[in-house]
């Protein structure tokens, strides 16, 4: 930048310039309303550029968004529908967040959730016989799916903490393999007559939904949320808990902030990988049980939209905070009801991409002072 | 014999895709930028490449779209990375949420479209008659899969030999001192970075109008950009292992798929003939050879103390003292 360009167009300048330059400069703290400022910023131009894109390949934004809008939140059936789609997104969402915490970027809770899902179906096809009691079967399917997902966390834990392998690589990888997985069973030795599909699981199986206690409390009839939204609730306290409030949240965010403290401080980073790993596909593989017992009822094929990937971007939205990432889930699972009703069907994955840009690209607000200037 | 020529074959021409996704990928990361939106690069490319093939009935028309639209792509990573210094993992990722997305509301409808031209193939004389080699490499091959053998010698010349070649490692190994040598660290990026990018656009297009030609959705490219990235670590970031890699993935590709139609393997029963419901496993297994792939790369990576470009991941800033 020292030499100075003439402003004669007789001679050629040697490298292209812009006529304004930018400067970063870095912050020393971020206050907390810049923050939220810029999130909300980035959310609203997220929306804008989608719309641009829906104009250019000929579909109406303001109808597009409206339809989205009314289908997840109109009344209180629909936004009930909204809530049992919010819940698989928060669980995931906090399996993502303990891990990006600690700057372990676990892609695989799409494959810890579908192993999360089996594991739960484990109990009903094989473990316990079908007249079992919904208090010795919603326990122990608990537990299974969240043993199932830590099993699929574990795999990229150990190799991460033993041979320093990528772990965004073996996580995506292990999605596809647990993909396979579950349709090895569905389609085979687990299926109904021939569909890819297991039997329907017996009502002492299923998690509780409000609807069925309508007879006590009339408004209650045709709302499906069930128990796993009270589990994604207290997942997200215990998280909070977890993450601030103990030791080993501590460890967590130290490792996260400066790997190298964390080693002068004597914490074990290769056991805490494996562990927040194991964690991090627990609570996934509790989404898949959540899941699998509260609305489907049985195991399918592709029984996720890929709720493990929209939960990268919650937990990116929610700026790593357990809390903010239930109602953040509510609104993207609103984004999954409503998107579910209009054209383009790839709309809501769109709208998901732009938005992790405009956050990340935001985030350079939060981080540095912006000063642009007239080039010299 | 028939058998592993047949797979063998169209492993080349399968392979083709992943190895120029590779290649390009092995660009961006030499110049220490890791690019992790590959994989929606790549169905960018192949929803355009395709959808422009089909509009102006030209293959080659086709493919240059596509590898434009790669491109273009490419450069948001590089302008958050590059410019914003935002965190690269981050980045990529959501370059690929975006390419899904993108491509998805792009390819509405595409899926059912008839008449697409597709790439021309060719054998080459006298080479296609070696026996075993002859058919596997230059019988009936599509121009690209040519162009990727071409490609081979010349970015292993390119990194090893030549000037710009000794840059763009200098970049990707210590950028302040490329920096001080008048090297400008930042438009070097943004070209590799670009360069990735129109790879991975090509190898879109390849998939569409030349191996299996026609979208098939977010399905199009079935994972190959995360093998490519994969494959890059696996290979050391070395042209020539990670090519060999391509081909190799590309075979496993099709053996998955011949094995189900022989009754007897080695002699003995073929298991995934009598029980189609094995075939489960055999589609597991290119994502579990990537897993195992990349665990022989990353403990050779610590044994002989090399491996990844130093300065990979980082953002450059001019005048900060940092690790490099």
């Amino acid at each position: 930048m020292s030499q100075a360009i003439q402003p004669n167009p007789a001679v050629k300048t040697r490298a292209l310039r812009f006529p304004i330059s930018v400067k970063l400069e870095p912050r020393l703290e971020t206050p907390r309303w810049l923050s939220w400022a810029t999130t909300i910023g980035s959310v609203i131009l997220a929306l804008l550029i989608t719309a641009v894109i829906l104009v250019w390949v000929g579909a109406d934004p303001v109808r597009s968004f409206r339809a989205i809008y009314l289908a997840a939140f109109g009344d209180s059936y629909v936004f009930s529908d909204t809530l049992v789609k919010a819940t698989p997104l928060i669980l995931t969402s906090l399996a993502c967040l303990i891990a990006f915490r600690m700057r372990l970027w676990n892609i695989g809770a799409e494959g810890q959730f579908y192993l999360g899902a089996w594991g739960a179906t484990l109990i009903v096809e094989a473990v316990l016989g079908k007249d079992a009691s919904p208090w010795i079967f919603i326990p122990l399917m608990l537990i299974s799916g969240f043993l199932f997902g830590a099993l699929w966390g574990f795999i990229p834990g150990i190799l991460k903490a033993r041979f320093n392998v990528n772990e965004i690589i073996t996580t995506l990888m292990l999605n596809y393999i647990a993909l396979y997985w579950v349709a090895f069973w569905v389609f085979g030795s687990w299926s109904e007559r021939g569909f890819q599909m297991t039997p329907m699981f017996p009502r002492e199986a299923w998690l509780p939904r409000l609807m069925d206690y309508s007879s006590l409390f009339k408004p209650f009839s045709g709302m499906t949320v069930h128990l796993g939204f009270l589990f994604a609730v207290l997942a997200a306290a215990g998280v909070w808990y977890l993450l601030s409030r103990t030791r080993f949240g501590y460890e967590i965010r130290l490792i996260g902030d400066n790997p190298n403290a964390a080693k002068y401080a004597g914490v074990n980073i290769g056991a805490m990988i494996v562990f927040v790993f194991m964690l991090s596909g627990g609570l996934a593989g509790i989404a898949g049980m959540s899941e699998v017992t509260g609305v489907v009822h049985r195991l399918q094929d592709r029984i996720s939209p890929g709720y493990g990937f929209t939960a990268i971007i919650i937990a990116w939205l929610s700026k790593l905070n357990p809390w903010a990432v239930i109602p953040v889930s509510i609104i993207f699972g609103g984004l999954l009801i409503g998107s579910r009703e209009i054209q383009p069907s790839g709309l809501a994955r769109l709208l998901q991409g732009i938005l992790l840009f405009t956050l990340i690209s935001s985030e350079v607000l939060n981080r540095y002072r912006v000063q642009v200037e007239r080039a010299k | 014999m028939n058998f592993w020529i047949n797979v063998f074959s169209a492993g080349v021409s399968n392979g083709t895709a992943l190895l120029f996704a590779t290649m390009g990928e092995l660009l961006a990361e030499r110049a220490g930028v890791l690019n992790l939106g590959v994989e929606g690069m790549m169905l960018i490319g192949a929803v355009t490449a395709y959808s422009t093939a089909y509009a102006t009935g030209d293959p080659w028309i086709g493919l240059i779209a596509g590898m434009i639209a790669g491109g273009l792509l490419s450069l948001l990573h590089a302008f958050v990375v590059i410019t914003l210094r935002a965190d690269q993992v981050v980045s990529g990722l959501s370059l690929t949420f975006l390419g899904i997305g993108l491509s998805l509301v792009l390819g509405e409808g595409l899926a059912s479209v008839k008449g697409v031209p597709t790439i021309p193939a060719f054998s080459i004389p006298l080479l296609e008659q070696i026996p075993f080699f002859g058919p596997i490499f230059f019988d009936n091959k599509s121009a690209l899969v040519y162009f990727g053998y071409l490609l081979i010698p010349a970015m292993w010349f390119y990194i090893y030999r030549t000037r710009a070649g000794l840059h763009l490692r200098a970049i990707g190994e210590y950028p302040a001192a490329a920096d001080s040598l008048g090297i400008d660290v930042y438009a070097w990026r943004y070209f590799y970075v670009f360069v990735g990018g129109i790879m991975a656009g090509l190898a879109g297009g390849a998939i569409t109008l030349s191996i299996t030609p026609g979208w098939f959705s977010e399905f199009t490219t079935s994972g190959f950009g995360w093998i490519a990235i994969a494959l890059v670590i696996f290979a050391q970031w070395d042209p020539v292992r990670a090519a060999i890699g391509a081909y190799l993935f590309g075979s496993l590709r099709r053996f998955t798929l011949d094995v189900q139609g022989v009754n007897v393997v080695l002699g003995i029963a073929n298991p995934f003939f009598y029980d189609r419901n094995l075939q489960f496993f055999l589609e597991m297994l290119p994502y579990a050879l990537t897993v195992i792939v990349l665990i022989i790369g990353s403990r050779a990576a610590i044994r002989k103390r090399l491996g990844a470009p130093a300065a990979l991941g980082i953002p450059y800033v001019r005048g900060e003292r940092g690790l490099l």
